[in-house]
């Protein structure tokens, strides 16, 4: 439904806006150059994201998924507590997230749904508890090793180096992950559950 | 030095895998096969969302709304002409991507504009989409504060990709 809201406040813009500029030749030109830019897009990103997606299932069954969480569980003792005492909720959050740092957004979804289903607090029925909202802020902090698509689409425009943003792209994400988990912190001390 | 991360990074976990007995190749391409039905479903959207956003450009409307928010972007020292992307990027991840294909096809992809979009694609994530599908499916009607702090990231990320980007690449 947010898309179809999308879509029609995007065109009821192009038609108003154009309609002042005196630009609606424009905007008529470019439906049927914008439709094909889609598939320009697609076809350029085609190999990337076959070729990564290979990568990524790869790393999972050579081990790297094992290696990460081992890595990563001192981390993820101190950002959920609750991995301590319950070890199936533990092996769902780092399988999220070593998923994402991959690059397997669509194997990271169903355990971070595992994992946001066994941080409910069956006292408090429907309302968040502070390990899901910090579940959530990671998880939109997208902490990625190769951002495959975009590197895609810039080799696509003739750049040639399209993996230069690399340290760029890890120290914004480190960045929003320590800001906003700080902020969910934060925000839990003072926003008790009432 | 970068030039190392993407080759290297192949070559390990090939040999990692052949360590392990695996069959790096077949899995390989097991995981390339699941790559193209993922690109067959996001083509479809794609389509549909250049085709909107080619308009939305061409009308002026996207000029118009980068004016508009001059003033913030600025303050926040982010460049205005990704105004369009940094609204849209929390709430639909093909609407960013198409967006911010466009903005690197307008700028280039290696100039200041199109790397700063290129790292906000990169580091940041469909929020709204995130918690709909993980609170829809944990019965979680009172959110609390993750809205606002799954934003004050966002801010963050949007802020430090014009950050880095600045500090990294501009000669």
């Amino acid at each position: 439904m947010v898309m179809s809201w999308i879509w029609t406040l995007f065109l009821l813009f192009s038609v108003i806006i154009s309609t002042f500029q005196g630009r609606i030749s424009n905007v008529s030109a470019a439906v049927a150059e914008g439709a094909q830019a889609g598939i320009t897009l697609a076809i350029s990103m085609a190999g990337s994201i076959c070729l990564w997606s290979g990568v990524g299932h790869l790393m999972d069954k050579a081990g790297m998924t094992d290696g990460l969480s081992r890595l990563l569980r001192p981390v993820l003792c101190r950002i959920f507590p609750g991995t301590k005492t319950d070890p199936q909720l533990r092996k769902d959050l780092s399988a999220n997230i070593c998923a994402n740092i991959l690059g397997l957004g669509n194997a990271a979804t169903p355990m971070g749904i595992r994992a946001a289903q066994r941080m409910t607090d069956p006292t408090r029925p429907g309302i968040a508890t502070d390990e899901m909202c910090r579940l959530i802020v990671l998880n939109t902090a997208s902490i990625q090793l190769i951002p495959a698509n975009v590197a895609a689409v810039r080799a696509s425009l003739g750049c040639e180096t399209p993996f230069d943003i690399l340290p760029a792209v890890w120290l914004t994400s480190i960045c929003s992950a320590g800001i906003g988990l700080s902020a969910a912190w934060l925000l839990g001390k003072l926003w008790r559950h009432d | 030095m970068t030039d190392y991360i993407v080759p290297l990074l192949l070559l390990l976990s090939s040999a990692i895998a052949l360590r392990k007995k695996e069959n790096p190749y077949d899995l390989m391409l097991t995981g390339a096969a699941d790559g193209l039905k993922l690109l067959k479903s996001i083509v479809p959207a794609l389509v549909l969302l250049l085709t909107a956003v080619a308009m939305l450009r061409s009308s002026g409307a996207i000029e118009l709304l980068s004016n508009f928010c001059t003033p913030a972007f600025r303050f926040f020292g982010v460049p205005p002409e990704t105004a369009m992307l940094v609204l849209i990027r929390p709430i639909s991840g093909s609407a960013a991507l198409a967006v911010g294909a466009e903005l690197m096809a307008e700028y280039g992809p290696d100039s200041l504009i199109g790397r700063t979009t290129a790292v906000m694609l990169g580091s940041t994530e469909t929020t709204f989409y995130a918690i709909s599908v993980y609170f829809g499916a944990a019965g979680i009607q009172k959110t609390r504060y993750t809205v606002a702090a799954a934003l004050l990231a966002d801010l963050t990320g949007f802020v430090m990709a014009s950050v880095t980007t600045r500090l990294l690449f501009s000669t």
